[in-house]
């Protein structure tokens, strides 16, 4: 390096690049540092031979060693379902009524069962579990068809008023519009009112209450304290499924009302069912 | 330039430097500070501490695992991670304190790769010889001498460089069951990769990069540079006393020559391969070495020491013309450093306060907004709450759970089998426990939008209570 330019305020030598009289000077790297560039581009070379990385028209390079992300998840997924085989096949056979909450079955139903009930429940029921017009509340202390474990269980299994599981719970209340005049109904709705303690009119409640005896209490019950064995509601509380106010009644009591639930007996395996109840069973209703 | 010269190289090959041993003020100062370091490093993990039965005995300790950290009489959880934070904060502002007032202080006398560097050398001074075998040994050509200095020095550098990423893991695990572990076999892979890895770092920084870390690697220097002005001491050489050097003092002109005898011993002690005369330099970790060397020099010639010395820019003009340096406190004590130990000691009192107010008992309540509220049969309004209480003792405890609020309001915790509304909550754990709140149709609470409460534990044999407050929705 006989002609090196050397740069006359910093002493440095330049690298020869020069852009309108501006030149580059030269601070050479250490060595090591361009012997590890090098390592690098060898390294990326292998690796993208290895690996999945090239992009192709409608894929990428599988790589040499076959590695693939996806297949990894569902090893894993295997590896978790083999961990989880011993406890879950517990739970798929236990009687749920003797089975103790700390038992390790139990903490893993619970913890499932809250998985299963945000993939295949909560698209009606809600996702916390506190439902919508006509999708029960399962948070509150009352139950259509039964609130402890095993009647929480079937209805899970068989589901409700559909036509899938021949064991389906099932009722059906009349469309009482083709069978009362709209004054009775009328009249029968301030009855209602009046067993759920709103304000009514005592007059009509009194013609009601005769239409009631007649009509509804076989199902509803002679005080409207509702038959779980029919699903019929209790119309005596604060909690309604619809609406208690005059106008919903009034609709439910003309139209009639048909909520249907299918059943899970073939879609979910055993345990599955099982962590399900449970969970629904813990939170703040069960019995 | 012609067109047809070669380019030139864009990268360099490493200088070989090979420190020459000094004796002096500094490096005795650097020995004691390497001696403490590499003790506090070494040792630390083996340190017991009785916690009692239910807790680890180490006296620091990190435990991943359980997620928590143990210094001495401190257990640190996560959730009081701001107290890593803020001891982050004061390193910080403790290395721009020492920076400001006395230059790349921290590089030059604290820095791991510093004192392992140092250490490193020493051993290679011991087995190797000094800086003139040294030379020689490097310049020879093979033979089984050299073979053999070379590979005893590497085989003492690789158990250093073992016991170095070795003690790294006995912080994270208990050390004596860790130890035992790591030679029959038994302890987790990742101990021995960490090992494996801090091993090669310490083997290759210290014995082979050296200086090339901190010019290439490190952010420090940079960094640290821009906190430095005209006051700070740093390392520098009295130009003004020492120029024009020269060596041949009895020669004619010799009474025109300044202090410097061009001895070049300062430049021989240097491990980062500098010439210090050259003025303030990126490459200068400010070890002072230069200055040890330069002070043994001006007593064997009869000068006065601090040719080369701790000095300020500030003072460069005065002392040109004479005068004498600013005393070193004008140095250190200036509104920047001040302001620095003013803050650093600020976030120390509030952390040491946070300290000593911190309860045993910590309780978090994270109201159930999925729905806000639940009515039940009878009317009434329910609110969910997830409380989590955290037992930071040893012992277990039990606790009972009360609300407190202007409206009335009925608790009822979800715990089986045990005493309506207490929880036992185990020794250094967390509980979660769900807590239901019931306002009745007739209440206020249950028709008005919100209503404050707050939620309380009590220890139930040491009534030490902590509350969270809350709100209640109802129905309006």
């Amino acid at each position: 390096m006989a002609d090196k330019d050397i740069d006359q305020v910093t002493g440095t030598d330049t690298t020869g690049h020069e852009w309108d009289g501006i030149k580059e000077l030269n601070n050479p790297l250490p060595r090591w540092w361009l012997w590890t560039f090098y390592g690098t581009v060898a390294w990326g070379l292998v690796y993208t031979v290895a690996f999945p990385a090239w992009p192709l028209v409608n894929s990428a390079t599988a790589g040499l060693l076959g590695y693939s992300t996806r297949a990894e998840v569902a090893e894993q997924i295997a590896a978790v379902d083999a961990q989880n085989a011993q406890v879950a096949g517990r739970l798929a056979t236990a009687d749920l009524a003797t089975l103790a909450p700390d038992d390790p079955a139990h903490r893993y139903g619970v913890a499932g069962g809250a998985s299963v009930f945000a993939s295949h429940c909560s698209q009606c029921h809600g996702s916390g579990a506190a439902g919508a017009k006509g999708y029960p509340n399962l948070l509150d202390d009352d139950w259509l068809w039964g609130g402890d474990l095993e009647a929480i269980e079937y209805t899970v299994r068989h589901g409700i008023r559909n036509e899938v599981d021949a064991d389906a719970r099932w009722s059906e209340m009349p469309a009482f519009g083709e069978i009362l005049e709209d004054a009775e109904i009328a009249a029968t709705v301030e009855y209602v009112l009046q067993l759920s303690g709103q304000d009514h009119d005592a007059g009509l409640a009194g013609q009601g209450a005769v239409l009631f005896e007649e009509q509804c209490s076989a199902c509803h019950g002679e005080a409207g304290e509702g038959i779980r064995d029919l699903g019929a509601p209790r119309l005596s509380d604060a909690i309604w499924l619809y609406g208690g106010d005059r106008e919903t009644l009034t609709q439910t009591i003309t139209y009639s009302r048909f909520g249907v639930m299918p059943p899970w007996g073939a879609r979910l395996d055993e345990d599955e069912i099982k962590a399900v109840t449970l969970y629904l069973h813990q939170l703040g209703g069960g019995e | 330039m012609p067109q047809d010269a070669a380019p030139p190289p864009l990268y360099a090959p490493r200088e070989p430097i090979f420190p020459r041993r000094v004796k002096g003020t500094f490096r005795t100062l650097k020995w004691w500070i390497m001696g403490v370091t590499l003790a506090i490093y070494y040792l630390t993990p083996w340190i017991r501490w009785d916690r009692g039965p239910n807790l680890p005995d180490q006296a620091v300790l990190i435990d991943m695992a359980g997620r928590r950290f143990y210094f001495f009489w401190i257990e640190i959880w996560p959730h009081e991670f701001y107290f890593v934070a803020g001891l982050l904060i004061m390193a910080g502002l403790g290395l721009f304190l020492f920076t400001s007032a006395l230059g790349r202080v921290w590089c030059g006398y604290a820095c791991p790769q510093t004192v392992w560097t140092d250490l490193f050398i020493l051993v290679e001074r011991w087995i190797e010889g000094d800086r003139n075998a040294r030379v020689r040994l490097w310049n020879a050509g093979w033979s089984a001498r050299k073979l053999r200095l070379r590979v005893t020095k590497w085989a003492v550098w690789f158990v250093i460089a073992m016991a170095t990423g070795g003690a790294w893991v006995f912080y994270f695990a208990d050390a004596p069951t860790l130890a035992r572990d790591l030679v029959t076999f038994d302890a987790p892979l990742v101990a021995y990769s960490t090992i494996l890895v801090l091993t090669a770092t310490t083997f290759v920084f210290g014995g082979f990069m050296r200086e090339q870390v901190c010019n290439y690697m490190c952010p420090w220097p940079r960094i640290q540079a821009a906190m430095m002005d005209e006051s700070t001491l740093t390392v520098a050489y009295r130009h003004w006393r020492g120029e024009p050097r020269g060596k041949h003092r009895k020669a004619e002109g010799a009474d025109k020559l300044g202090d410097c005898i061009d001895c070049m011993a300062c430049v021989n002690v240097c491990p980062a391969g500098i010439d210090i005369r050259d003025g303030q330099q990126m490459e200068c970790i400010t070890c002072a070495l230069c200055i040890d060397a330069c002070d043994e020099v001006m007593a064997r010639i009869g000068k006065p020491r601090g040719l080369i010395d701790y000095l300020a820019l500030s003072d460069e003009a005065a002392e040109t013309q004479g005068a004498q340096p600013r005393p070193i406190w004008q140095h250190v004590l200036r509104p920047r450093t001040v302001l620095y130990t003013a803050m650093w000691a600020l976030i120390g009192v509030a952390l040491v306060y946070a300290l000593f107010i911190r309860s045993d008992i910590d309780m978090t309540v994270e109201p159930v907004r999925n729905p806000q509220f639940v009515t039940l049969s009878d009317g009434s309004v329910r609110n969910t709450y997830t409380l989590r209480i955290r037992n930071l003792t040893a012992e277990d405890r039990e606790f009972r759970v009360m609300l407190t609020s202007d409206e009335i309001l009925r608790i009822d915790v979800e715990a089986e089998g045990r005493v309506p509304n207490h929880v036992a909550v185990p020794a250094n754990e967390t509980l979660q426990a769900r807590v239901y709140v019931i306002a009745r149709p007739q209440d206020a609470a249950a028709a008005q939008a919100t209503t404050d409460l707050r939620l309380w534990v009590e220890d139930v044999e040491t009534d030490d209570r902590a509350g969270v407050a809350t709100i209640f929705n109802g129905k309006g």
